[in-house]
């Protein structure tokens, strides 16, 4: 039977959803000679799904056939699916228009195995070389990078992607081996460091002449899927930490685990692990904009995250003797650490109080958080009812107001 | 003194010059346009003069940093009533003070810009997001929009920085102009008997023909890609607003 493109693109959509990663921000491609696109380091969701996810790259995957068997992927061999493959110029046909409309920023695509990593990539890199060199194409271009897959081939798909990812999907070793046995921890990882290394070598030689070649210039990312295996959020954070700070991955993301099979390779869950995946966003928000160290977060005596409220609000619970922050006078370091108080708030409160001194009014109608700030600041014209020094109590009054706005970013 | 004006932004600085010049202090600012002949106060209509708005501008640079002079003119796009008063106090503050005054928060008119600012940024980042174009016969891309503030002034740069190699069009058609870019540069132009469909959209019959089909493969992608085990409705109307959806195929 011959598919026409719209039902490859349900099949083959439908099977890259479950890969999260969707920024197409970070990159700065301009637009030259007239060609189509441009990539403002922004980036824009063009549409959001009805899971409240943001839209804003036609995710795809070229093929949804495998030979590998991963227990958590739709894609896995054994799974009784139907099967589809996009050819280089339908995938380039379809980024050109929807981009032209303006429904889309670029592209991510991915793939299931076909032959070995190798010959797959290849596969991808030619979607990304004909839209850049026939097309004069400049909007964003996301591949992935399949493990196992050798440097020089890594070579060509930076030169004309945004961003590569090697994803990690399972966070420990044991656990991988279980669940992917085709699939072992350093076959990412000698991916993942190749990658680092290079994006690296480009960032410096580009400091020192403007006509390096592009590389990858919007990083690399990795997702970990949460849920399917035992690692507590101590073990994922640390994880994310060490990729950050070592391997400096410009985002890592968390795919809460969607029973997609009842494989008995994995835990029988009945949905996927939602609040937990959003605690996490905000640890590592946390970590990556708040200045917090990993063990503030989560350590050996706390290993999970309070799934009732976010981590920075944990934090201060735990930590009443840093409490309550003088406005006024505190440092930025200590500002961010205040609960309700976002970094755009932060920001505002150490330009404004140069003029003068802060009060709860003014602090009030800059909009920040008060059913959370009011107990973690000392500032002229708090109202004496809300002095309330009592983590208990402060974590029933916070709960008790917020059970309408639960899955928040502070 | 009420002040009106010719609904330029060059008439409103005009007024600001005006009001330094004769001492009087304003009671209200309108447009002409929106200014109904009212039962109180004396008004007094101003005449624009390019010479004397620059004047002002350059009066602001002495005080004011330049992104702060240009969030003014982003304010009073947002047409929100009585946004001329707040922009008058404003640069009032400015001129009195001698030092920068631009980021005293604590300030409610500094305070009362800068959230204005925002959801002028706002709007102009959900055109960047939710136009939507079609191609019609002609080879032109076109999209209509009704942003809440007037943003179309805001809107160039980006569009032409990615689409340089397709002329489109993107049409207010509540106020009744947009813009047009046709190869080589941007221009703001008014359709003579523009007819849409429904108020506010294309015909059908001026479009492509290919129009349907990339419409409909973007539908199939927008299903598709949606998780059902995660839907979660409320978070999506919260980033996708009702009233943006008569313009995103995925929402028909
Ligand atoms: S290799 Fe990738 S596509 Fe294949 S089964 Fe594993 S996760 Fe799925």
């Amino acid at each position: 039977m011959k598919m026409n493109v719209d039902d490859k693109l349900k099949i083959l959509a439908d099977a890259a959803k479950y890969d999260v990663s969707c920024a197409s921000s970070g990159s700065n491609r301009k637009n030259k000679d007239k060609g189509l696109g441009n990539s403002s380091s922004m980036g824009i969701c063009h549409s959001y799904s009805e899971d409240g996810r943001c839209i804003s790259l036609l995710k795809l995957l070229l093929t949804n056939y495998c030979i590998y068997d991963c227990a958590y992927c739709v894609s896995r061999s054994s799974n009784d699916i139907q099967r589809a493959a996009f050819t280089v110029k339908e995938v380039v046909d379809l980024t050109i228009n929807f981009y032209r409309r303006n429904y889309i920023e670029g592209l991510f695509l991915s793939s299931g195995i076909f032959k070995n990593a190798d010959y797959t990539n290849e596969r991808l890199i030619r979607v990304a070389k004909t839209l850049r060199e026939e097309h004069n194409f400049h909007g964003y271009i996301h591949l992935k990078i399949i493990p196992g897959c050798s440097p020089e081939v890594m070579e060509e798909a930076g030169l004309y992607a945004d961003r590569l990812s090697v994803n990690l999907e399972i966070p420990s070793e044991p656990s991988l081996q279980k669940i992917a046995p085709e699939k072992n921890h350093s076959s990412v990882y000698k991916p993942m460091n190749f990658l680092t290394d290079r994006i690296k070598l480009y960032n410096d030689e580009k400091k020192r002449f403007r006509s390096t070649p592009r590389f990858a210039p919007g990083g690399q990312s990795t997702q970990v899927v949460v849920g399917a295996s035992p690692e507590n959020d101590f073990d994922i954070l640390k994880l994310a930490d060490n990729l950050y700070n070592q391997q400096r991955l410009r985002r890592v993301y968390y795919s809460g685990y969607i029973p997609v099979s009842d494989d008995n390779r994995l835990p029988a869950l009945k949905t996927p692990p939602l609040i937990r995946e959003n605690r996490l966003y905000q640890a590592d928000w946390l970590l990556r904009f708040y200045g917090f160290q990993v063990d503030e977060i989560v350590n050996h005596q706390y290993q999970h995250l309070d799934l009732k409220i976010d981590p920075k609000l944990a934090y201060a619970l735990r930590n009443m003797h840093l409490f309550p922050v003088n406005v006024n006078l505190a440092d930025k370091e200590m500002l961010l650490r205040i609960p309700g108080v976002g970094v755009k708030s932060v920001n505002m409160i150490i330009q404004a109080r140069r003029y003068g001194r802060l009060n709860f009014e003014h602090l009030r109608k800059m909009g920040i958080a008060m059913n959370r700030a009011q107990y973690f600041i000392d500032v002229p014209g708090r109202p004496i009812a809300r002095v309330v020094e009592d983590p208990f109590k402060i974590k029933s009054a916070v709960l008790s107001k917020d059970k309408n706005s639960q899955l928040t970013l502070f | 003194m009420i002040f009106i004006y010719d609904d330029t932004y060059e008439g409103f600085l005009s007024v600001i010059f005006e009001v330094y010049d004769i001492k009087t202090r304003p009671d209200e600012i309108h447009k002409k346009s929106h200014f109904q002949a009212g039962l109180f106060g004396e008004t007094l209509e101003v005449n624009t003069d390019v010479e004397r708005a620059s004047r002002v501008i350059n009066g602001l640079k002495k005080k004011l940093s330049a992104r702060a002079i240009n969030n003014l003119y982003r304010c009073w796009l947002s047409e929100i009533p009585q946004i001329e008063m707040v922009i008058f106090r404003y640069v009032a503050y400015a001129l009195k003070s001698d030092k920068n005054i631009e980021s005293n928060y604590a300030h409610p008119d500094v305070l009362e810009v800068k959230k204005v600012v925002k959801m002028i940024g706002r709007e102009v980042h959900r055109m960047h997001a939710f136009v939507r174009f079609q191609k019609t016969k002609d080879e032109v891309y076109v999209a209509t929009i009704t942003p809440d503030f007037d943003v179309m002034a805001l809107l160039p740069k980006h569009f032409k920085d990615r689409y340089q190699d397709q002329q489109w069009l993107i049409y207010d058609t509540k106020r009744e102009y947009g813009i047009f870019y046709d190869l080589e540069k941007v221009s703001e132009i008014v359709l003579e008997n523009a007819e849409w469909q429904g108020r506010n959209k294309v015909q059908r019959a001026v479009l492509d023909e290919g129009e349907d089909e990339y419409e409909n493969l973007w539908k199939s992608y927008f299903k598709a890609t949606t998780i059902v085990e995660r839907t979660n409705i409320k978070l999506h109307l919260k980033h996708v607003p009702h009233r943006y959806w008569k313009y995103l195929p995925e929402k028909n």
